[in-house]
């Protein structure tokens, strides 16, 4: 049996309704894709065994393996996985990822309620042949449709909502018990077209919302792998744990965002520049975050898919350069030592965000004599005060990706983006993103994403800070575990060592 | 006696009432809102969303439906927890908190009786002082100390038990002593209280004059009375043991219901933390009741005549 601890309850396990880190986790045990993500995250043929872009790539076409099974061993077929887009799609299952579908024909409308359901542009035209029809390129479409948000609906659950944990699956295991706030115990599903190649015959999910008494389960050999390790004890675990910490890039951004509605951001370029410029992030992330994250200079993490991320000439410069490049822009800025900036760092309840809100406030002191409060917020009134722009300054800001894609990140500076809580509205950068999304071209698409960061950057709405790592703690028991950028991990694709 | 019983009832439903209301009223106030997320839903979604719960009718609206649910023994669904309702999530979770409670009860009652006894017989002794001093650590070291500390000792370095779950008889142990140890002291304290002014009653000073033997003045004479007021402490803090304890069930990772008190009110799902309210609510209500109720057999003075 592998004993995973996987950080929050999962709310929900409908996969096109569910969206937290730990939801995930289980549904992709619990489902398979069209496509497959492999242990290195590489794209993998799953349920389909292949599939062909038409040559004017506005249509895929994927040929499902012969003999697919749900796991009660009925019949799996094209439309069930056709019936699970129309599902994600459609407006009254209120889904929180159906807009990474929107380029589907006819997808804005359906989201919008604008047309009904069965106009969405999928179609089964036979039990193993689905065609997905596109309103505008979607070069990444193989690799989105293994995310479980694309899962198929076997035919009894798409009338109503089957209680939590009942609903049929594809995947290598299926659900046998969900004990809330305790377990979540999955068996391998024999009926999986590939179920030979399947070696641990149970698997467990276990809530672990608190890192130090999940880190004392795993010492209590209670665990094989935990959800993540707590930052304090980093030093400590790398002494005594040593090999059994994974640490791996992930593709997500920790970054601060500039309110560009309100002073002293507001048409002031130079003083966010100033404010980038004196950040020491190389700093940040070896001495506050203990090398378990890697300094960012870029919104879009590095490894991402077919693109380089724009990193400033100055990211290279000496530290007294940076600095006194820093000063003549905050001067130029209309700041001084008699005028000061006054400034407020926003950020909710945790340890982590408040140590590095302290070390900025600190450079932001020593090289600009800033002025700088910090105010800490509970986390849903810290989420409000952000998204309603009023009382902001400057903010701490995430964004982790859904996919392996720079359109992604972009996107969320975009001015009608709900998550563009900078507010930042830039003509240019909104066409260079609208010229992207309609490039049939990867090798223009790409270019337009890297312009348009390029200059993103240079306005300075927001300051990255550091990329992502995973980080867990894997027993040496478990083998065939491979670091990967996405941090999916299937239970397929482990096995447990004999002791 | 009933119908005093019956008084006492009748007016716990306008207690729960005013509790609910405020409840209500004060969640509603809190900015943000169920669905708000790190990844912010699309407007129409969270709309949506939002008009599937009534969150987007006015609160007095939201208020009455709530009431009406509530009079046909609805707590409605969970907002945080997909197709779960309230009443299910406590009816999963009630039972684990009350055994856990349970047995954190018996130890702290038995425990610090005993403990409490001693010191107060042997008063002002070394004995006395260290047991006191141990009962002021207890009640003043926090679970978020004490119950890791307890996983260190018995789990790690010991082996003897394990370190987190719910999963057999073993597992309740550790956390039903960190659950206890503050309740434990309390009564400790209590008890030593009480007891060393009741051994100094004359009427204990007529049985000692009568040639009785110490342990039943102490057992039938001097420990009824003393218990009283360790019985008015112990209503409250049986409910508050019986709901359970956010930080206890997080450390131990245990599926009760006391982290649903500070998560529903931190994800704002608002239905959740209503339920658990009116449920921790009617457990005050009826511990106090049956204290009153034990008040009258223990002290004959307090009966009705």
């Amino acid at each position: 049996m592998l004993r995973i601890g996987n950080g929050n309850e999962p709310e929900s396990l409908d996969p096109q309704k569910a969206t937290g880190v730990s939801a995930g986790n289980i549904l992709r045990d619990l489902y398979e894709g069209l496509t497959g993500i492999g242990p290195s995250g590489e794209l993998l043929p799953a349920a389909a065994e292949s599939w062909h872009w038409r040559a004017d790539g506005r249509e895929l076409r994927l040929q499902l393996r012969d003999g697919l099974r749900w796991s009660n061993g009925d019949v799996l077929s094209a439309e069930d996985f056709a019936a699970g887009l129309r599902r994600l799609l459609d407006p009254a299952t209120a889904s929180g990822y159906a807009s990474l579908f929107a380029a589907i024909a006819n997808g804005e409308a359906v989201i919008a309620g604008r047309r009904p359901v069965s106009a969405l542009g999928v179609q089964a035209d036979d039990a193993r042949t689905l065609r997905i029809r596109l309103d505008r390129p979607l070069p990444n479409l193989p690799a989105l449709l293994a995310h479980p948000a694309a899962a198929p609906i076997h035919p009894a659950d798409r009338a109503g909502d089957p209680a939590p944990g009942a609903r049929i699956g594809n995947g290598a295991y299926r659900l046998v018990e969900w004990r809330l706030q305790s377990h979540i115990r999955l068996q391998r599903n024999r009926h999986y077209w590939n179920d030979r190649q399947t070696s641990i015959g149970e698997v467990r999910y276990l809530p672990t919302e608190d890192l130090h008494s999940e880190l004392k389960r795993y010492r209590a050999d209670e665990l094989d792998v935990t959800t993540s390790v707590p930052a304090t004890q980093v030093p400590w675990i790398r002494r005594t744990l040593g090999a059994e910490l994974r640490v791996a890039p992930y593709l997500g951004s920790y970054f601060y965002g500039l309110n560009l509605t309100r002073p002293p951001f507001a048409g002031n370029r130079p003083l966010r520049q100033a404010l980038s410029l004196a950040i020491d992030r190389p700093l940040i992330a070896r001495k506050v975050l203990h090398d378990l994250a890697m300094p960012a200079w870029s919104l879009v993490p590095p490894g991402i898919h077919d693109y380089t991320p724009q990193v400033p000439g100055w990211a290279q410069w000496p530290r007294a350069q940076r600095e006194a490049e820093a000063r003549r822009l905050y001067a130029e800025a209309g700041y001084s030592a008699a005028k000061p900036l006054q400034v407020q760092i926003r950020y909710n309840t945790s340890d982590d965000h408040k140590r590095i809100a302290v070390v900025i406030a600190a450079m932001w002191k020593q090289v600009l004599g800033a002025e700088v409060t910090l105010v800490n917020e509970e986390w849903k009134v810290f989420l409000q005060h952000r998204r309603a722009r009023h009382e902001t300054e400057a903010f701490r800001n995430t964004w982790i990706a859904d996919s392996d894609d720079a359109f992604g990140f972009a996107e969320i500076l975009e001015s009608h983006h709900p998550r563009n809580d900078s507010g930042y509205a830039d003509a240019a950068y909104d066409a260079l993103l609208q010229a992207a999304a309609q490039a049939d071209d990867p090798a223009v698409r790409r270019s337009r994403l890297e312009v348009a960061e390029r200059q993103m950057l240079d306005d300075a709405p927001i300051l990255p800070i550091y990329f992502y790592a995973s980080k867990h703690l894997v027993k040496p028991r478990v083998e065939g575990w491979h670091d990967n950028s996405l941090d999916w991990h299937a239970s397929k694709d482990l096995q447990l060592r004999a002791p | 006696m009933l119908s005093r019983a019956a008084t006492r009832l009748l007016t716990a439903v306008p207690t729960l009432f005013v509790l609910v209301g405020l409840s209500f009223f004060l969640m509603h106030a809190a900015p943000g809102g169920p669905f708000d997320s790190e990844r912010s839903l699309a407007p129409e979604v969270e709309a949506r969303l939002n008009a599937q719960f009534h969150l987007d009718e006015p609160a007095w609206r939201q208020f009455g439906r709530y009431l009406g649910g509530l009079l046909h023994g609805d707590l409605g669904p969970s907002l945080q927890y997909e197709g779960r309702s309230v009443a299910g999530l406590i009816g999963d979770g009630a039972p684990v908190s009350a055994a856990l409670g349970a047995v954190a009860l018996l130890l702290a009652l038995t425990g610090g009786v005993a403990l409490g006894a001693i010191a107060a017989l042997r008063r002002d002794s070394a004995l006395d002082r260290g047991l006191m001093l141990l009962a002021l650590l207890g009640l003043s070291l926090p679970s978020y100390v004490v119950a890791p500390l307890l996983i260190l000792v018995f789990a790690l370095a010991l082996d003897w038990l394990p370190a987190g779950g719910w999963d057999g008889p073993a597992s309740v142990l550790l956390p039903a002593v960190a659950l206890a140890l503050p309740q434990l002291a309390a009564i400790a304290r209590l008890t030593r209280g009480a007891l060393g002014e009741v051994l100094a009653a004359p009427w204990i000073r007529a049985a000692r004059a009568k040639g009785l033997p110490e342990r039943l003045i102490v057992f039938r004479h001097a420990l009824r009375p003393a218990l009283l007021p360790v019985l008015s402490w112990l209503g409250p803090a049986a409910a508050g043991l019986m709901t359970g304890s956010v930080v206890v069930e997080q450390v131990f990772g245990i599926p009760g219901i006391g982290r649903y008190f500070v998560q529903g009110a931190l994800n704002r799902d608002y239905t959740l933390v209503l339920g658990v309210v009116l449920f921790y609510g009617a457990l005050v209500v009826t511990f106090n009741f049956l204290v009153d109720l034990a008040y009258g057999l223990l002290d004959p003075r307090t009966r009705p005549t």
